[in-house]
């Protein structure tokens, strides 16, 4: 369209290129540190999202298997390990009150038998969908001790907001007196 | 010229009669969990108004806007009457008809599953049905803006095609590619289960499916407001477009990125590995790219503008620039929003920090900041731009607009920002209400107070736009100065052919899909035992 380009326009130009080039590098610096940092975390760490495809049987959940009410809530492994299984329906967990220990690993394996719920412990990382035929499993340790909510945070019908459990952190040195191996535990101290 | 005038207008006043029924619902909703309400409420209500809020605002408004503006941008940029007229009315019934058929079935509360479709809860079919007429009635736009295209590049053989129909044709071609995984979902999992054929449902899998359109859609409802920001912007504020390239760039990096990253929405779910989770999250950070681009061309444009009006230095310029236009103003406080909302959604893509805000009420925060924040506002820009054009109004009252964009702005920020703190804190999003009895609940109930009157703030912007509008059509006509785009900084410059077609970024575009959900989808399909029972919302 024009005939020629006047010096001071393609010197403009040029400044132009020269500074959108920059930036092109400065918002490649920034995403590939993005992804760096959620590698070094994960692989360092082990920090991840929960992350195996692992199916159950809702209409046999509560006849046999892991989630059979008696093997639901905390329990302290032979190898020292604390597991907890829980179950969400409409518009309840089981159990509705979980005991756990501070500054210990604890694996969460978790169900529902209906709808999808979810459920996040307080201010921690403790974060995950209940999807009906797959369990949900993760490991997370928890730093501080006392008494935390524990909502479900995907709608699961009219009574959603009814649905809240607790979760009680207790010392370490307690949990393992309190917890024969083997045993689940309860809010209520017998 | 523009000749489709009343298409144009009837798209852009269902989609606002729409949106401010959806905000009243929402600003009630605000009331109504709040503890300024009586603190029992029929739980049901609020979730069959949660289900109505969400479909308009997020399906109906924005799927109206860009099908009226893509109208108006085919004849304004590419200078030539639009083609297939009845067939753009067409789409536009369907699209009624479907909005209508889905608003009853939510009023009568046979459709309280909210707007993301998560089975194994179900509704009646007549939502579904409703749904999926509007996404057809899209599918007609689609197929039209690239009609239209191609009947002009075959006019102008080796032209460069106008920066505005092409981000245009970008956003209709992205709709078509993104919505393909919620219809599958509708159609294949949903529909047969809602009509009774079925009573089991893979509700792992129909979560995957609608992961690849949840979040693709997104950059559905942004395209229009980067039309405006690319093509109307500079000259609305007297400056020139810094680069017309980076927009094109911009245009097709959404194309690209959009669709494979869907998954970083079920990094809390056990159907899906860590491997895909992973792959997902660092496509994610790649789709910030031509955001982080379109932040840099837009400032440089309005630094333009600035130094045009005499300001000088480093800053000078900021003070030179007309802080009494409308779109000025607007431009800023999008940005602004964009800004935190990006932030944001960074944290929310990534593979691990999701797990501390993931489905608490900061996700609510963020896409209401980025959305009805910093892409809404720019909707509201492209009516006022088109109105003189579409009703022979001559200039709209520019101080009304202001006040409008103030209110929108100051409403935005008093409602989700709340809303970011106490998601940090655990709150969960979706609650009809909370017990503020609870000691540890009670101490964030000033957050749902403030979030109430945030709220209201929105709903008077809201009818001070639709007021505007409306008022347009009662004055007295005068003949609309012609519409017109940007102009280039530097005009004149080559347009690489790559940047001027779609072939490889479409094929990209697939492929990466493709290549990102094929085995999840395959393995989940798999599976016998993710295949639960259907639970029916509401009787029927
Ligand atoms: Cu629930």
């Amino acid at each position: 369209m024009t005939a020629a380009t006047p010096p001071a326009h393609a010197h403009s130009e040029a400044v132009a290129i020269a500074a959108e080039r920059r930036w092109v590098y400065v918002v490649g610096a920034i995403i590939a540190l993005l992804i760096l940092m959620m590698v070094v975390t994960g692989l360092h760490w082990a920090s991840m999202p929960p992350s195996r495809v692992e199916t159950v049987d809702v209409k046999t959940l509560h006849l046999k298997g892991e989630f059979v009410e008696n093997n639901l809530g905390t329990t302290l492994g032979t190898d020292g390990k604390v597991t907890v299984r829980l179950i969400a329906q409409q518009y309840a967990f089981m159990p509705q009150c979980i005991v756990v220990p501070a500054e210990m690993p604890v694996t969460f394996r978790g169900t529902a038998t209906d709808a999808i719920h979810g459920f996040v412990v307080g201010t921690t990382n403790a974060n995950t969908m209940l999807i009906p035929g797959f369990v949900a499993t993760f490991t997370t340790t928890f730093k501080k001790t006392g008494e935390q909510l524990m909502p479900c945070h995907e709608y699961c019908g009219t009574g959603h907001e009814a649905m809240w459990a607790k979760v009680q952190v207790l010392p370490p040195q307690e949990f393992l007196a309190r917890a024969r191996s083997g045993e689940r535990l309860s809010c209520v101290a017998s | 010229m523009l000749l489709a005038k009343k298409l144009v207008l009837a798209h852009f006043w269902v989609a606002f009669v729409a949106f401010l029924g959806a905000i009243v619902l929402g600003e009630w909703q605000m009331f109504v969990r709040s503890p300024l309400a009586q603190w029992v409420n029929n739980p049901e209500h609020y979730y069959r108004s949660v289900t109505a809020h969400g479909t308009v605002m997020a399906y109906v408004l924005p799927t109206l806007v860009a099908m009226g503006f893509g109208y108006a941008i085919s004849e304004l940029a590419l200078k030539r009457p639009l083609l297939g007229v009845k067939w753009a009315w067409l789409g536009f019934w369907l699209v009624v008809l479907g909005t209508a058929m889905a608003a009853v079935t939510m009023a009568m509360g046979k459709a309280s599953v909210l707007y993301t479709f998560y089975p194994p809860m179900i509704a009646s079919p007549f939502y579904y049905f409703g749904v999926v007429l509007v996404v057809v009635g899209s599918w007609v736009w689609v197929a039209l803006m690239s009609v239209n295209l191609h009947a002009w590049k075959k006019e102008n053989p080796g032209q460069t095609v106008p920066l505005a129909m092409f981000g245009n044709v970008a956003g209709a071609y992205l709709w078509a590619w993104t919505s393909v995984g919620a219809a599958v979902e509708v159609i294949v999992l949903i529909l047969p289960a809602s009509l009774g054929w079925t009573d089991t449902i893979n509700a792992g899998l129909a979560r995957v499916f609608f992961s690849w359109t949840l979040h693709a859609i997104v950059y559905f409802w942004l395209m229009p407001a980067y039309i405006v920001f690319y093509t109307i912007v500079p000259r609305a504020i007297g400056g020139r477009l810094y680069s017309d390239t980076m927009g094109r760039v911009a245009f097709v990096l959404f194309l690209v990125f959009s669709m494979p990253i869907g998954i970083h929405h079920l990094f809390a779910d056990p159907q899906v590995g860590a491997g895909f989770k992973f792959v997902h999250a660092a496509m994610t950070a790649m789709v910030s790219v031509p955001t982080l681009l379109t932040v840099f061309t837009i400032v440089a444009s309005v630094e333009i503008a600035g130094r045009l009006r005499g300001g000088t230095g480093l800053f000078g310029w900021i003070r030179a620039l007309p802080w009494g236009n409308p779109m000025m103003l607007a431009v800023t406080f999008s940005f602004i929003m964009l800004g935190f909302g990006g932030a944001g959604g960074i944290i929310n893509m990534s593979y691990q920090l999701n797990e501390t805000v993931h489905n608490t009420q900061w996700v609510t925060g963020h896409f209401h900041l980025i959305f009805a924040g910093a892409i809404v506002l720019m909707y509201f820009m492209a009516a006022y731009e088109l109105w003189p054009q579409l009703t022979g109004s001559g200039p709209l009252p520019q101080s009304l607009i202001k006040l409008q964009v103030w209110l929108w702005f100051i409403g935005m920020m008093i409602l989700s920002m709340p809303w970011h703190l106490v998601g940090l804190l655990g709150m969960p999003r979706r609650m009809a209400y909370y017990d503020y009895t609870h000691p540890d609940i009670q101490p964030q109930a000033w957050t749902v107070i403030a979030s109430t009157f945030g709220g209201l703030l929105l709903v008077i912007s809201a009818f001070i736009l639709v007021f505007i509008l409306a008022r347009a059509h009662r004055t007295p006509k005068t003949a609309p100065p012609p519409f017109t785009f940007s102009l280039e900084a530097h005009p004149g410059g080559r347009t690489p052919a790559l940047l001027n077609g779609y072939a490889l970024w479409l094929a990209m575009m697939i492929g990466l899909t493709l290549v990102n959900y094929g085995f999840p989808i395959a393995q989940l399909a798999s599976l016998k035992e993710a295949s639960v029972p259907v639970i029916p919302i509401g009787s029927r």
